[in-house]
């Protein structure tokens, strides 16, 4: 009984450490749009940023993997 | 975890119990929980990882990398020494196109002399033949002129000495006896008037 | 969970085989356990890298062709982009570490392309691969710092573009952001590759519903055959980027210990 309230807890944390992916989603497409609309501006100039873009993707994008991680630990290893 | 004991005895052990107990895999060969977490099999993966890092950065350093940059270096080389080469030929380009220019404006010049030079001569000629044209012209008109005042002299004289006796014939003829000296002074007058 | 799925034959409605059943280590020779000089199935996918590599960048380029072949215009453009990544970021007295740098990418690459095969072994889904470079990479880069600046490199930490009451502050964000960094750099990797693949294999495990109920399974089946293709292109981009990014914020880390002064 204490464990399935436990296995329980564990995939709703699961669900809820998802979300943070969604956030992740929304900081990688603010990143991108950004750097868009800036390249669209000065194209000349957007060449040498697409290294700064991707540093800035990456960056965003771990949080999510890393909420990811906590719903994967969650899920089988708790 | 607290309950580790009591859930086993239910049937549900933790992952990380198990793990924690040494046990990565179940007795079918699946995975408990998260494989990467399983400290049994870091060590096996951390050395075969540093062989492999090892091996890779030799073949890079020794053979891979100082290869590319030869062939990348030669190929620049190719291309600098190619572009020297057709910038070379470029400029023997313009140098010829400049000499035959000049040949070219050389011998025009020189037609142009030698134009001008055969147009004074023949200039030249024309002139001189002009000239003595003019000359002979002109001594021959005076000649005809001469001539034509000689023959209008002679003819002057024709006519004074015919009106002379003409007139002395008339004044014999009508009686008189003609004055020579009269006669020659009258005629005179008469003929210049 | 791992322990119900594999008790339940003769349920039904189960998932026939884990989502991280593919990242097992195991013996490939005899049931042993795996001890550190066991050769496994990591031993094998690293050994098809290394060969992978040689293949491209050794005997791609043997031919020394001033007009390349194929393979051998592939192996100049890996070259040719890590060292512009390497003088871009790091700067030209980081060029020195140009082979290092070179290695750690086209191992992740190959490592990530090779992962993907069916059935592959994903070297770089392990945290315990991807920690040992990005330490190795950590430990490098505060070594050198140290040894080119002395203590100048801790002025890395030292903002002196902030105004003068901030700079502790950041200098203790700075600090926690500094020894947090092997740690996001490994993660990162690890969780990208684990995650695609494990999402591919929780995708898999419903593909074969139709033959279970066909009337959900008509509409399941298709479904998650096409999400396993979108997410198997996904994870072709995400394969190269993670390389790419690895690779990026190492020049990043190499520089802040070449030049510690911002």
């Amino acid at each position: 009984m204490e464990g399935d309230i436990v296995q329980m807890g564990a995939y709703i944390g699961a669900g809820l450490a998802c979300t943070g992916m969604g956030g992740a989603a929304v900081g990688v497409g603010h990143v991108v749009g950004n750097f868009l609309s800036g390249a669209l501006r000065n194209p000349s100039a957007a060449g040498g940023q697409t290294a700064t873009m991707f540093i800035g993707i990456a960056f965003s994008e771990a949080l999510g993997i890393f909420s990811f991680l906590v719903a994967l630990l969650l899920m089988f290893a708790v | 975890m607290a309950t580790e004991t009591t859930a086993a005895a239910e049937g549900h052990v933790s992952p990380l119990a198990l793990e924690e107990a040494g046990k990565c895999v179940d007795s079918h060969g699946g995975a408990i929980g998260m494989p990467q977490l399983c400290g049994d099999w870091m060590g096996n993966q951390i050395f075969w990882l540093v062989v492999t890092l090892i091996v890779i950065y030799f073949v890079l350093s020794r053979i891979a990398l100082p290869r590319i940059a030869a062939v990348l270096a030669e190929r620049q080389g190719t291309i600098t020494n190619d572009l020297a080469a057709a910038e070379d030929l470029k400029v023997k380009a313009v140098e010829a196109e400049e000499a035959y220019n000049k040949a070219l404006a050389d011998a025009r010049a020189e037609a142009q002399n030698i134009v001008a030079a055969t147009k004074a001569e023949i200039k030249g000629e024309i002139d001189d033949a002009i000239a003595k044209a003019d000359a002979e012209i002109s001594a021959k008109a005076a000649e005809g002129e001469a001539k034509i005042a000689e023959i209008r002299a002679g003819a002057m004289e024709a006519v004074k000495t015919v009106a002379k006796d003409t007139a002395k014939e008339i004044v014999a003829a009508m009686g008189g006896k003609a004055d020579a000296k009269t006669v020659t002074a009258a005629i005179t007058a008469r003929m210049k008037g | 969970m791992a322990t119900d799925t594999h008790g339940a034959e003769g349920k039904g409605l189960e998932l026939v085989f884990h989502p991280m059943d593919q990242f097992i280590v195991k013996p490939l020779f005899g049931d042993g356990g795996v001890g550190t000089f066991t050769i496994t199935n990591v031993t094998l996918w690293m050994a098809l890298t290394v060969l992978a590599i040689v293949a491209l960048l050794v005997l791609g380029t043997s031919g020394r062709s001033t007009v390349p072949s194929r393979v051998q215009s592939i192996a100049e453009l890996a070259y040719g982009f890590i060292r512009k990544m390497v003088e871009d970021v790091a700067g030209k007295d980081a060029l020195p570490y140009f082979p290092y740098i070179m290695t750690l990418f086209i191992f992740i690459v190959f490592s990530n392309f090779l992962g993907l095969l069916p059935g592959a072994f994903t070297t770089t889904s392990h945290i315990a691969v991807t920690a040992v470079m990005a330490m190795a990479v950590f430990l490098a880069v505060t070594i050198l710092g140290f040894v080119k600046n002395g203590f100048g490199f801790l002025s890395v930490f030292w903002i002196s573009s902030a105004p003068l009451p901030l700079r502790p502050i950041l200098a203790l964000i700075e600090v926690i952001s500094y020894f947090v960094r092997p740690v996001s750099h490994s993660i990162r990797l690890a969780g990208n590759m684990m995650a695609g693949h494990a999402v591919i294999k929780v995708f898999a495990a419903f593909a074969p519903m139709v033959l279970i109920s066909t009337g959900i399974g008509l509409l399941v089946t298709p479904l998650s055959i096409i999400a396993i293709t979108a997410i198997y292109a996904l994870e072709v981009l995400v394969a190269f980027i993670q390389a790419y990014v690895f690779t990026i914020l190492t020049c990043v880390y190499l520089k802040d210990a070449l030049h510690p002064h911002h």
